[in-house]
């Protein structure tokens, strides 16, 4: 029973940070109707910058903050240089898009930063969180901190004008326009936002799998699978998705034999296979009620 | 009286096939024109062409300054409201979100609590539905709720496209009611493109016709709707 509680409670913790991952991939989605490939390797450059703060002497928490809002301003001038143009262009040109800035990020950061695995810190410590053998304060932490911005995420949608706006570019640009929202910067800002939610997840994830350039790999198609799961039309959808995955992860891997560590990705990539068969809009996903 | 919006040999352009061949006509300040013609004329290419949704030539404007090159969101922001075909409702909002939208360009943002209580005493059936979904109205209250988010932008010009599409009879005397009594007591000018000639023409005071991309008629309303031939060759009724 203790693994069991053990290993949900892993689940959870590591399912924020694909939580994290999953909201930041349906954000651009929702905004271009494009899954954005070079989520995870735009998380992976922030966390770095992080890292490099940190070792210019910054203390923890101002990295962490300059880093959101480099990000956030990075988000926004990637879509402005690079698919505000491509907007109109077929999908596989956007597809080529993000591969293309998927393997620019990456090797970047190689050569900035070189590919050794580096030590990442956690401010929260890792002793066991309140003496209990559960879970350590870092995953504590991660949970926390995901929690927190979701929060401020729903709040920040439900309750203002610019949420309203950018919910309403994201669902009907056209009608959107004609209200005078400009669409074109609500993108812009929807690129942004996602960034900083992905550096966050970087940062929290990099003590745990450790900082170097392909580190958020698997993470990120552990962030496609909730997405999936959840739902790509809906943002509380991917958060769930993104629990879920984590839990159930771990769970396959302390339970079934033979799995182990070596097969939990192929287990949520058949993951996402088997949703897209069974419930192709995902558990959380709105089947859109249309009145004419 | 001034022009509030003078329309210049528009054309206007969908890839390569024109769809308006040099339009040209003006609105009065504080009027209700009705722009009518069959299918395919070119009554909706309009409307889209002022609002700059489509590729246009030609000299448009608005209280003396031109908007040709405005982006959309731009002309709506100058004050001109447009309500598309099809009413372009946000369904998956509710309907007091859909309000608020309709003035999230403004800035005087304690003026728009009260502005949404107007709206209501306009139209009180939005108001028994405030929190419900807009896709769950039926098309009437859609259209409503359409016409009361383009007046919540407090628009100088509202431009309707078939306002009275797909509306059983009664609804749509009832939506005309108060788009005339909005263009009185508001002074909202108004410019609404119809197939139903004969109800347009009622409510209007200023009416055109047009046929394949240019104006075949203009005039006085009651005179346009008292003209036999007129009415045999061009509004079918």
């Amino acid at each position: 029973m203790e693994l069991f509680a053990n290993q949900v409670l892993a689940g959870i913790a590591t399912g924020a940070i694909y939580a994290c991952m999953a909201l930041a991939v349906v954000m651009i989605y929702q905004a271009i109707d494009h899954l954005n490939f070079a989520q995870g390797e735009m998380a992976m450059f922030s966390t770095f910058v992080s890292w490099q703060l940190m070792q210019w002497g910054v203390p923890y928490w101002g990295a962490f903050v300059l880093t959101v809002a480099f990000s956030f301003v990075a988000g926004i001038i990637i879509e402005r240089l690079l698919f505000k143009p491509l907007a109109k262009a077929p999908i596989l040109t956007n597809v080529a898009g993000f591969i293309a800035l998927y393997a620019i990020i990456n090797s970047v950061a190689g050569l900035i930063w070189d590919f050794t695995i580096k030590q990442y810190p956690t401010p929260f410590g890792s002793s066991p969180f309140l003496g209990s053998q559960l879970i350590s304060t870092h995953q504590a932490g991660m949970i926390g901190i995901t929690l927190l911005m979701l929060l401020l995420l729903f709040f920040f949608f439900r309750f203002t004008r610019v949420g309203l706006a950018m919910r309403a570019a994201a669902s009907l640009p056209e009608s959107a326009r004609l209200v005078g929202i400009n669409t074109s910067w609500m993108i812009a800002l929807g690129w942004g936002m996602a960034s900083a939610i992905g550096s966050i997840a970087g940062m929290m994830i990099a003590p745990v799998v450790f900082l170097e350039p392909n580190m958020m790999l698997g993470v990120l198609i552990y962030g496609f699978a909730a997405a999936v799961l959840g739902g790509l039309s809906s943002p509380f959808g991917a958060v769930m998705g993104g629990f879920l995955v984590g839990i159930f992860e771990n769970l396959v891997g302390t339970y079934i034999p033979g799995v182990g560590n070596e097969l939990k990705l192929p287990i949520a990539l058949a993951l996402i296979i088997v949703v897209l068969v069974v419930k192709p809009a995902g558990l959380f996903g709105r089947a859109i009620v249309k009145r004419v | 009286m001034t022009a509030m919006l003078n329309v210049k040999d528009l054309r206007a352009y969908y890839g390569q096939v024109q769809a308006l061949h040099g339009l040209s006509f003006s609105l009065n300040e504080g009027s209700l024109t009705t722009l009518l013609g069959a299918n395919g004329a070119g009554k909706t290419t309009t409307l889209r062409a002022i609002c700059n949704m489509v590729r246009s030539t030609g000299a448009i404007e608005f209280e003396g300054k031109p908007i040709g090159t405005r982006s959309t969101e731009n002309v709506v922001r100058l004050g001109i409201a447009h309500v598309p075909q099809g009413r372009g409702t946000f369904t998956n909002m509710t309907v007091e979100e859909n309000l608020q939208l309709g003035a999230i360009s403004r800035s005087d943002k304690g003026a728009i609590g009260s502005d949404i209580e107007r709206m209501y005493e306009h139209f009180p059936v939005l108001k028994q539905r405030y929190t419900q979904q807009a896709g769950t109205l039926s098309g009437g209250e859609q259209q409503m709720l359409a016409v009361a988010r383009a007046l919540m932008l407090r628009p100088r010009l509202m431009l309707l496209d078939e306002p009275s599409f797909g509306l059983a009879p009664l609804i749509v005397r009832d939506l005309f009611r108060i788009l005339g009594k909005i263009n009185r007591e508001e002074k909202v000018t108004i410019l609404v493109v119809e197939q139903n000639a004969q109800l347009a023409l009622e409510l209007a005071d200023q009416a055109y016709v047009i046929e394949t991309g240019r104006i075949v008629m203009s005039g006085n309303a009651k005179d346009i709707a008292n003209n036999e031939d007129v009415r045999k060759s061009y509004l079918g009724y």
